[in-house]
């Protein structure tokens, strides 16, 4: 295992912060993203966002020209916050740079201050720095909820509602699970972002432009006062923590969770709200780990058979790692287009058990990622729709999981979390090879068997 | 919904048919915070040039751009496939400050020998139009050093809207043509370039071959499935046919100044025009047998398919269509393409159209029909829900909002997978409209918006 990077990149496996920006903005109460940039960057992101969804998704630009870029784009910006209230009526408005408006020095809170103390207007303004140079989508997602957080809230009394932080990877159908598992426990909690309803809309007799649900603002307040923040971000940079400003500013206690894929993520998740909350665990909860467990047993022969490439977000990548070491389903490559020293080590660490030929790749492309996995005989790819060209090209079958998911439908319904998801998930990649057994069994034991007898007798009769 | 109706800056920019004499406003920026459907010069220039099949196509610039656009476009390809991998300088912090031609030069020396491209496109983004990073210098070095073209594409996001990206690429391609070889006297040749068609799905292959079985040759098509060495002969054809005029009329008049190649503005979309473009080109070349053999393949081919289209028309006559799409070539196709299947336009929009190309919809639409330059998701909601559209063509951002509000929905982008074009292509669209129009689906749902109420 080792780098395989080179100072470019063919294939990207991950997008650039502006792009993770929107997504956290997506789960916010009556929000509104408005990125300060060329045209083009809003539309290629909307156009992104609503294949996955298949939601309506509306994101305004500065829409910067060369006069913008060349004079600065102020007028531009203020004026866009103007359009965007009379239009969209939002309840905040959130302030995301590109390349462009960081490479000419836009100071975008100036801007906004400005902006504010002149119209008096009643919506809340957010900003933060996103250029796309800057990182990687899922950096630019942690950041603009820290920045919401940082300009926000406030010291506030203490109160008896959790904080929940979930990870851009999660679907609509995982926002559910986790809040009816607080639910479960009884818990009063915020979760923050919550895309649950935001990107998953009914079909209603009228169309709002701005969808319900989301985190409410004057929870997000509130978050201050928390007896406790979960963060379910795996390895999460502190630096980028939400949940960490959070502790330093407020002392809110943090609780640094993976994502609750897999039975021992899972118990990780169940156990730091049993703790935290002081509640035992639910009974229904309790026999859906049962369930899980019997599933595993079920699976195990097959499971054994798995080698997966897993690839994508740094925290989606490290908890479907352990999730895959439990079954043994030893993985062949862990790739992540961002990631860190750090995560690599915390990704070995998980997979130590391992008896295959194993590459753990941050900053990659997906050209990496399919030679490895070529290299390391994989039989099964996990990750968004980025891999189907391993599908296409190099014939790994793909069980779709994380964002973005364009070549599929129901990627809002995908369920991976919690004791139920993790079933669902293992499942999904057992079947996927079953699938293939089944296809080809009989003509490969012909062919390396039934042939070799042929064979034989021609010899026999030969001699 | 209570929210204001149209923002007074863009009032200028939608037009009645019939109602008070006004100019559409079109061709300028887009009006910030209005959630344009547009995209940027790089998105302009990426998708006329994607398809060239042997190219590498290198993004310098930070990694999203190159991202977004990975196999963006459903061109399909014979043989060559290296357009199919989105290579990016990925710029990082670093190289915004210190400059990114450090970096453009080590990628080009890395991927050149690696997979030995007849040709290499460097795109500029953003970025790089701010740092001043000399991209032609960069290239030029490249191009001396390995002996191809490595040709600089000049399309920073924010110097200009989508059609300057079409222009940036037209001016590449144009670079890349040599002057013709010499051609003997009394040779009867007929042979044609065909501009702006990207091969979505097939599609120049289907036109291909109508113009083969009529004697015609295609000598390059721009750019779908096209490779260096087509592109370079581009120079010997005796005509240019101009499909999608929004992307490629510029390399049209370039090659008509330069070689003196005339050229005709065609469409393949639906039946009449169609037909009506094959004549064209057959009365351009003026010879009898291939006069004869397009008259001969329109009655085939319309044989073939009219019992289908008339099908589909006597359970579609009479509903009501809105379009939005990127060009106007398409979208005043589309008018006369829906009237074939019994459908008249109520309102039609384009994020690029040219005020002639507004002035040929509006002669095209009935009265009443809105037409739109430049439209966001609050003027289509709007304007879908007060014309009563039954249903709406656009590309994927528009999709899912026509979806929830009860509108039926036909794709015309550019990752589609089925061809539109041609014969073939008009019965796809009559069964894609009659898919979605005719679908039990919207009687199970029920209760949704009503249209024509807003």
């Amino acid at each position: 295992m080792g780098k395989y990077n080179r100072d470019l990149s063919q294939n990207p496996c991950h997008m650039c912060m502006p792009m993770g920006g929107i997504l956290a903005l997506k789960g916010i109460e009556g929000a509104m993203p408005l990125l300060h940039g060329s045209q083009g960057c809003s539309t290629y992101m909307r156009r992104h966002i609503a294949e996955h969804f298949n939601e309506p998704v509306d994101v305004a630009s500065s829409a910067l020209n060369e006069k913008g870029t060349v004079y600065g784009g102020k007028t531009n910006l203020k004026k866009a916050m103007d359009n965007v209230r009379r239009v969209y009526q939002p309840k905040l408005i959130g302030i995301l740079t590109t390349c462009l408006a960081e490479t000419i020095g836009e100071d975008i809170r100036q801007i906004s201050s400005e902006y504010q103390a002149e119209t008096e207007c009643e919506c809340r303004i957010v900003t933060a720095a996103t250029p796309g140079y800057g990182g990687t989508h899922t950096e630019g997602y942690w950041l603009t909820l820290r920045e919401l957080l940082a300009q926000l809230t406030a010291p506030v009394s203490k109160h008896e509602r959790i904080n929940i932080i979930v990870p851009a990877a999660l679907s609509p159908a995982d926002l559910r699970e986790i809040k009816q598992c607080l639910e479960r426990f009884g818990a009063e909690y915020t979760l923050l972002p919550d895309i649950s309803e935001t990107m998953d809309r009914p079909y209603e007799d009228c169309y709002g432009k701005m969808a319900g649900g989301g985190t409410p603002l004057d929870e997000i307040a509130q978050m201050a006062g928390s007896f406790a923040t979960l963060e379910l971000g795996g390895p999460v940079d502190a630096k980028l923590s939400p949940g960490q400003l959070l502790q330093d500013s407020y002392g809110v206690p943090l609780y640094k969770l993976p994502i609750p894929i897999g039975l021992a993520n899972s118990d990780q998740f169940i156990e730091a709200l049993s703790a935290v909350l002081n509640k035992p665990v639910p009974a229904a909860i309790r026999r859906e780990r049962g369930l899980l467990m019997d599933a595993m047993i079920d699976a195990h022969k097959h499971s054994f058979q798995v080698r997966p490439v897993l690839f994508g977000d740094p925290e989606l990548v490290f908890a479907l790692a352990g999730f895959c070491a439990e079954n043994g389903m030893f993985p062949g490559v862990v790739a992540t287009g961002g990631g860190s020293a750090g995560w690599r080590k915390a990704v070995v660490e998980l997979l130590t058990d391992s008896m295959n030929p194993l590459d753990v790749i941050e900053e990659t492309d997906m050209s990496i990622v399919r030679t490895r996995s070529e290299v390391n005989q994989v039989n099964l790819a996990v990750g968004p729709s980025v891999g189907r060209y391993l599908e296409e090209q190099a014939d790994i079958p793909l069980v779709r999981i994380g964002f973005p998911i364009q070549d599929r439908l129901g990627a809002q319904r995908i369920l991976s979390v919690g004791y139920q998801g993790t079933a669902l998930l293992l499942d999904k990649m057992v079947n996927c090879l079953l699938e293939r057994k089944h296809k080809t069994y009989r003509s490969d034991l012909f062919q390396a068997y039934y042939q070799e007898r042929e064979v034989a007798r021609h010899e026999l009769s030969a001699s | 919904m209570g929210v204001p109706s149209i923002l007074e800056n863009r009032q200028q920019s939608i037009v009645f048919k019939g109602r008070k004499k006004q100019e559409i406003r079109c061709e300028t920026d887009s009006e910030a915070g209005c959630v344009s459907q547009r995209a940027c010069v790089y998105c302009g220039a990426r998708v006329v040039l994607n398809p060239v099949a042997d190219a590498l196509h290198l993004v310098h610039g930070p990694i999203g751009c190159a991202s977004y656009t990975w196999d963006i476009r459903g061109s399909l390809n014979s043989g060559a496939d290296l357009y199919r991998n989105s290579f990016s300088t990925d710029l990082k912090e670093q190289d915004i400050i210190f400059g990114g031609e450090k970096k453009l030069t080590a990628a080009l020396d890395e991927l050149i020998p690696q997979f030995q491209p007849p040709l290499v496109f460097v795109y500029s983004t953003c970025v790089v139009g701010v740092i001043g990073d000399d991209l032609d210098a960069v290239c030029k070095a490249a191009s001396l050093r390995y002996g191809i073209p490595v040709k600089p594409v000049q399309s920073s996001g924010f110097i200009g809207s989508k059609s300057a990206g079409y222009r940036a690429a037209c001016d590449v391609l144009f670079q890349l043509i040599e002057p013709p070889q010499p051609v003997e006297k009394d040779t009867k040749r007929f042979r044609l370039n065909y501009l702006g068609d990207f091969n979505l799905a097939g599609e120049a292959w289907i036109i291909r071959s109508y113009l083969e079985r009529i004697g015609v040759t295609v000598n390059v098509v721009f750019t779908g499935d096209s490779r260096y060495e087509q592109i370079r002969g581009a120079a010997n054809a005796d005509l240019n046919i101009i499909q999608c005029a929004g992307s490629m009329h510029y390399l049209a008049g370039k090659l008509q100044e330069a070689y003196g190649i005339p050229c005709l503005s065609v469409s393949f979309l639906g039946l009449d025009d169609t037909a009506e473009t094959l004549r064209a080109i057959a009365r351009h070349f003026n010879d009898p047998s291939i006069i004869e053999q397009a008259e001969a393949l329109i009655a085939e081919e319309s044989a073939r398919v009219m019992p289908t289209i008339l099908k589909y028309k006597a359970r579609l006559q009479g509903k009501k269509a809105a379009v939005y799409v990127g060009g106007g070539f398409k979208a005043i196709s589309l008018i006369k393409q829906f009237r074939e299947i019994g459908m008249e336009v109520v309102m039609i929009g384009t994020q690029t159209g040219r005020k002639e190309e507004y002035e040929k919809m509006d002669s095209l639409v009935n009265e009443g029909a809105v037409i739109l330059d430049d439209a966001n998701p609050a003027e289509l909601e709007r304007f879908m829900l007060e014309q009563g559209a039954d249903l709406l063509v656009g590309g994927v951002k528009e999709r899912p909002l026509a979806y929830k509000l009860g509108v039926a929905f036909v794709d015309h982008n550019h990752d589609r997978k089925h061809p539109l074009s041609g014969y073939a292509g008009a019965v796809n669209f009559a069964a894609e409209v009659y898919s979605t129009l005719g679908s039990p689906v919207w009687q199970a749902v029920q209760g949704g918006v009503r249209h024509g109420q807003v």
